[in-house]
């Protein structure tokens, strides 16, 4: 049986992490990118996780849930501006949302 | 005695009253008691203050009113001295006869002008009255200042008022003229009169007349040479040719006729006039001082009367004869000063006061009762309807004429004696004068008030009963020539009376008398001379008496035949000598010499001074100006183009090198996210491979 390692958790962690990556790079409608944008925290979580069982030390898994508690509250303030800007504009589309430019 | 203050003061409160209230509202009646009110008080105090005076031993009496200028340091002939004038009034003779005179007769005039002015609108009445009482106020001031300065400010106060008075009538342009023509003129001797008052500082010390005459009383008589006292004396008589009309500076005065009558009566012939003789006699220790410009005064004076009595002989205008015969008359008072007779001088003033201002007031009464007329020619006959002014008239001519024993016969004749001792020359030209005097009153007699009446007709329908109500007619209903009203006929006899009685003052020697008034004046005019007092035994100058008179008589006789019984002759006489004729009835053509000579050459060196002032300094002014708004251009193309070029090229340039930069702020949050990553990849990358 294989055994599972940091490696391995290093690799899910990497995957997870640049899935977010491209979703937020190439997808267009901001819920999706939100959404990708846990998944590169949760990414992080699981390498903390890791880290922590590995070097048996506790921080990383305080860490890791200090992160859920700000990603939940990064995600109350998110939806909030997301929901802002939809009553605005009526659209959730990211390329509508360019008014900080030049 | 010590009121003497209040003699010009009165008055001045009366004109001061009737200007500031008068003149808006006071009635006719009101600003007329007013006036002569102010002036009978001031009469009353003069008489007063010269039967005190008669009472004095020192015969004089000095009030200082105020400290009127601190001593000021100013440099003198004998190093620093302090010019230090006291307001301050001296009576003495001359000045007790002066306001005896001023006072008196001008009280007479503001009578007679209540009645004479009748005619004027309120407004003008009470304005007519202010300055007759500012003018005996300023006249009051003259003849009894104590210093040179005070008598100055008297000096150019009559001046002012006569310029008021002569141009009473503004609205008329040769009235108006004639006021402007008068206070020009003056101010040319008004010239000599400062520039005399200045040297007498700048050698004296000092203005007052007393401490002027006891300084001068020690310095040498300049007989050879041309001294300062003989430059002072010219330049006095530079002022007093100007105020009391003598050659060349005469011509005011005939135009002074522009004004109301009484004001020819009292200022162009009793008062004002006599001002510049006062103002000689006054200082009469300095002219005795300067025996070359005495010589001029008299030069001056005779032909003054000479030229005055010719050009009187042709006049038609009734005030301008007398106006004439003033200006002689005062050419005669100039004799008397310019050959040391000083008392007859002032002798003659008193008298000519009496008469002359009779003469005008009757002329007024003769101009009232012809309905404004003045021409000799549209006059005769007038005896019959005017028969006070007839009689008050004859009496003043027959004193100006020299006829015994009236006024005038005294102190004429006692300036005849005198010239006589002095020139024989000019006693011929005087006595000549006094026949032509004597012709041209006469001839001014003869036509108003002998022979057939001339003037226009008027209209005898309904109004003949009317003669009490309506004396002298307006301008719409004149009902022919009539007496005037008592108002002007009590003036005129009483000034008759004064005619009649006033050379008894001055009865010579020669005739029994003791000369009264030449004692009585004497310490005034007292001269420490050593002018050899040439002596004539009585026979002579009764003599002299007896030719005069006889002269005078005789011209009488002549004007009578001349106008009276037949005029032809006279209409003859102008045909065969229509050349001389039309020179005299041109006033020698004086007034159009002037003209061409002097207004001219002023008014074209002022037109020249205007086009310099245009060109040259106006045009200097432009310049500048021009200058100015040219450069003012310049900077203004600099700080447009050059310092707000580089201001704008600062911000442009930055904004156009900052235009391919902006691209990147897409606004598109992906796009920065991107970016972030890419960096994050350089940054790990090169981590690596340094590593």
């Amino acid at each position: 049986m294989l055994e599972i390692t940091t490696a391995h958790y290093m690799v899910l962690s990497a995957s997870l992490f640049m899935i977010g990556v491209i979703g937020v790079m190439v997808r267009r409608n901001i819920i999706i990118i939100f959404m990708s944008i846990e998944l590169m925290l949760n990414a992080v979580n699981i390498n903390l996780a890791a880290f922590s069982y590995q070097l048996e030390h506790v921080v990383g898994q305080v860490f890791a849930v200090f992160v859920i508690a700000v990603a939940a509250a990064e995600a109350a303030v998110g939806l909030g501006i997301i929901l802002a800007f939809y009553r605005n504009k009526e659209t959730v589309n990211i390329d509508e949302m360019n008014v900080m430019r030049w | 005695m010590d009121l003497i203050w209040l003699i010009p003061l009165v008055p001045g409160i009366g004109a001061a009253i009737n200007g500031l209230v008068g003149i808006r509202l006071f009635n006719k009646a009101q600003s007329a008691t007013v006036a002569c009110a102010s002036m009978g008080i001031a009469a009353v105090l003069s008489l007063m203050a010269f039967v005190d005076l008669l009472g004095l031993e020192a015969r004089e009496h000095v009030v200082v009113l105020a400290n009127w200028i601190p001593p000021i340091p100013l440099a003198t002939a004998n190093g620093i001295g302090a010019f230090e004038v006291p307001w301050a009034f001296r009576l003495d003779p001359l000045s007790g006869m002066m306001i005896l005179i001023v006072s008196g007769i001008g009280f007479l005039i503001h009578v007679y002008s209540v009645s004479y002015m009748h005619e004027e609108p309120r407004g003008a009445y009470a304005r007519y009255f202010c300055y007759l009482n500012l003018f005996c106020f300023f006249m009051l001031t003259l003849v009894l200042g104590a210093n040179l300065l005070v008598m100055f400010v008297g000096w150019e106060g009559v001046g002012l008022c006569s310029y008021l008075l002569i141009g009473f009538y503004y609205e008329k342009k040769s009235a108006s003229d004639a006021g402007k023509k008068a206070f020009l003129v003056n101010r040319i001797g008004d010239w000599g009169f400062v520039l005399a008052i200045f040297l007498i500082f700048f050698t004296f010390g000092t203005v007052d007349f007393k401490a002027v005459a006891n300084i001068a009383a020690e310095m040498p008589i300049e007989i050879a040479q041309f001294g300062v006292l003989s430059i002072i004396c010219l330049l006095l008589f530079v002022g007093a040719t100007g105020k009391s009309a003598q050659i060349p500076l005469y011509v005011w005065l005939p135009d002074a006729m522009e004004g109301p009558t009484p004001v020819s009566a009292l200022i162009h012939a009793a008062t004002m006039v006599t001002a510049g003789v006062y103002m000689v006699a006054r200082n009469a220790v300095l002219f005795s001082h300067a025996p070359m410009v005495m010589e001029i005064v008299a030069i001056v004076g005779l032909l003054t009367a000479f030229v005055a009595a010719t050009i009187g002989l042709v006049q038609y205008d009734i005030k301008r004869v007398l106006a004439y015969s003033t200006v002689s008359q005062l050419g005669y008072m100039f004799v008397a000063m310019g050959v040391g007779a000083y008392t007859a001088g002032a002798f003659h003033l008193m008298t000519h006061a009496f008469f002359k201002a009779l003469l005008f007031l009757g002329s007024g009464s003769v101009i009232h009762a012809m309905n404004h007329e003045q021409d000799m020619r549209r006059m005769g006959g007038l005896r019959a309807y005017m028969p006070v002014t007839f009689v008050t008239m004859l009496i003043g001519s027959l004193a100006i004429a020299g006829i015994p024993p009236l006024a005038g016969f005294f102190s004429k004749d006692e300036i005849l004696f005198r010239t006589f001792l002095s020139n024989r020359v000019f006693w011929g030209l005087a006595v000549l004068t006094a026949a032509m005097t004597s012709f041209y009153m006469f001839r001014l007699m003869s036509m108003t008030f002998f022979g057939k009446y001339r003037g226009p007709a008027w209209q005898t329908d309904n109004h003949e009963n009317e003669t009490s109500t309506d004396t002298h007619g307006g301008h719409g209903s004149w009902h022919g020539p009539r007496e005037s009203p008592r108002m002007m006929t009590v003036p005129l006899a009483i000034l008759a009376i004064g005619a009649m009685v006033a050379g008894f003052v001055g009865i010579p020697a020669a005739l029994g008398g003791n000369n009264a008034i030449e004692h009585f004046l004497e310490p005034s005019v007292a001269v420490a001379t050593a002018v050899p007092a040439a002596h004539m035994s009585h026979a002579g100058e009764l003599g002299l008496m007896a030719l005069s008179v006889l002269i005078s008589v005789s011209a009488i006789g002549l004007a009578y035949r001349f106008y009276v019984q037949r005029p032809e002759l006279a209409e003859r006489m102008r045909n065969q000598w229509a050349r001389a004729h039309r020179v005299l009835l041109n006033k020698y053509y004086v007034d159009e010499f002037y003209n061409a000579t002097a207004v001219r050459g002023t008014m074209l060196s002022a037109k020249k001074l205007w086009q310099f002032d245009a060109r040259v300094v106006d045009g200097a002014v432009n310049l500048i100006g021009w200058f100015t708004v040219f450069s003012g251009w310049l900077s203004h193309l600099f700080d447009k183009y050059v310092v707000d070029g580089l201001v704008n090229f600062v911000g442009w340039s930055a904004s156009e090198s900052s235009f391919s930069v902006r691209r990147i702020q897409t606004g598109l949050i992906q796009n920065y996210a991107l970016v972030m990553l890419l960096g994050v990849f350089v940054f790990v990358s090169v981590y690596f491979i340094v590593s």
